[in-house]
């Protein structure tokens, strides 16, 4: 990552054993006889490929000199490639696969207070748009292209508020100990919604990230951010209401996971709780 | 995961529409005169960036109301429960319920903003109040004829 010559094949690798360990955790749980659906896996692997895409030499070489593709890489690993990795519900198959004494210790860290406040939808808002108002309202965007190191930590830090965003507001389908209440929730998306229109209007009026680039160029990043933002987001609304009409992640994801290691708290989330729509009324 | 089947459900087809209604209208009035005329912002008694605030809560409330309108809309489907000449009714009571407000009580009695600057209002007042009461008006006729067809399977 610190080499002189531009962006290297380094950021792929964490991508890679990541997803590599999502395959062989799938497998392991299949082993001991419990299944595991097959789109789920492929939802993991498609969001792994769109952060391989994003963090690959060629679109890190383009991203360096021109805000609007830089403003792409965003969108996919903030906001499109969380979806699909969530969905893929990584912590879940960790739980089947890992031994139980392992499994056990991970359901406590899932119930500590640290990951409490983190995973409230507002932290995990605030951690989202505010690490995006700090890149691009402040010259923080500017040392970026100054600093590997620094603008690695932007990426991984883009990703992983992206991901907890995503995790929070669907409170699913790994287990969510904490999870808010459906209306706290989908005020939250809302909130976020707001957010993005707002600070990407900002961008277009103003030219932020300031300095950077061409006028034009920066309103294009802008206009980028404004519809990308939009789809990404109407489609993690999708899923999220998808899931409220369709039951509960008991019914989804209960079923996958061994009593064990289940967490007790689980057993009757305040998150996707039984729809109206399948109560039979 | 069948669904039980049930009745078409008046209420609820009319609720989830008037939804989509709302949404949509508000979406033709950000993207056309928001966006891309550029002739006002929700709250124009700010500074600019003030109007870019509330011209954002806007465009949230759309799209939630939007795509939530239209999960709604397909969760009744799913369960055999729509009513299409309800859905109707909804669609244009939503449409020009949301056209007539705005055009009333944003512009007129709030004047948060106003559908032109420069100009002289009447005619635009009377266009946006105009297009918000005939949509109403369609609304309503269908209303009507959906409760007419409604009563003689009551009887």
């Amino acid at each position: 990552m610190t080499h002189h010559g531009g962006p290297s094949f380094a950021a792929l690798a964490p991508v890679a054993v990541g997803l590599a360990a999502y395959l062989v955790g799938v497998r392991v749980g299949r082993q001991r006889g419990r299944g595991w659906p097959t789109w789920r896996t492929v939802s993991f692997g498609a969001g792994a490929l769109a952060v391989a895409a994003a963090v690959a030499p060629p679109a890190m070489h383009a991203a360096h000199g021109d805000l609007r593709v830089h403003m792409v890489q965003h969108v996919v690993l903030g906001m499109l490639a969380p979806i699909g990795l969530v969905l893929g519900a990584p912590v879940t198959v960790a739980l089947r696969a890992l031994p139980v004494s392992s499994a056990r210790r991970l359901a406590r860290v899932l119930r500590s207070a640290p990951v409490r406040v983190v995973s409230h939808p507002a932290a995990a808002l605030v951690l989202n748009v505010g690490g995006m108002a700090a890149l691009y309202a402040t010259p923080l965007y500017t040392a970026t292209q100054g600093s590997a190191v620094l603008h690695a930590a932007v990426h991984a830090h883009v990703l992983a508020a992206g991901c907890l965003f995503t995790w929070a507001v669907l409170a699913g389908p790994d287990p969510a100990p904490h999870a808010a209440g459906m209306g706290t929730r989908l005020g939250v998306l809302f909130a976020s919604i707001a957010a993005h229109a707002v600070l990407s209007k900002l961008m277009f009026a103003r030219l932020w990230p300031a300095g950077v680039s061409a006028a034009e160029e920066t309103q294009t990043a802008a206009q980028i951010m404004y519809y990308g933002g939009d789809l990404a987001e109407a489609l993690l609304l999708a899923v999220l209401l998808a899931a409220w009409l369709r039951g509960d992640r008991r019914q989804t994801l209960g079923r996958w996971l061994p009593d064990r290691s289940r967490p007790a708290e689980t057993a009757a989330p305040r998150g996707l709780g039984p729809a109206r729509a399948t109560g039979g009324g | 995961m069948a669904p039980a089947p049930s009745a078409p459900d008046p209420r609820r087809t009319l609720g989830a529409l008037v939804l989509v209604g709302i949404g949509l209208m508000a979406a033709v009035d950000e993207v056309v005169f928001h966006q891309l005329l550029r002739w006002h912002h929700f709250y124009d008694l700010s500074t600019p960036a003030g109007g870019i605030v509330s011209d954002g809560l806007l465009h949230a409330a759309e799209l939630v109301a939007l795509v939530s309108g239209g999960f709604l809309v397909a969760d009744l489907r799913r369960r055999g429960a729509f009513a299409p000449a309800w859905a109707w009714a909804g669609f244009f009571v939503g449409a020009g319920g949301f056209q007539t407000f705005d055009g009333v009580i944003d512009h007129k009695l709030l004047r948060v903003h106003q559908v032109r600057y420069g100009v002289d209002l009447l005619p635009y007042d009377l266009a946006w109040i105009g297009a918000g009461l005939a949509l109403l008006a369609v609304g309503g006729a269908l209303w009507m004829r959906a409760r007419a067809h409604d009563a003689p399977a009551q009887a």
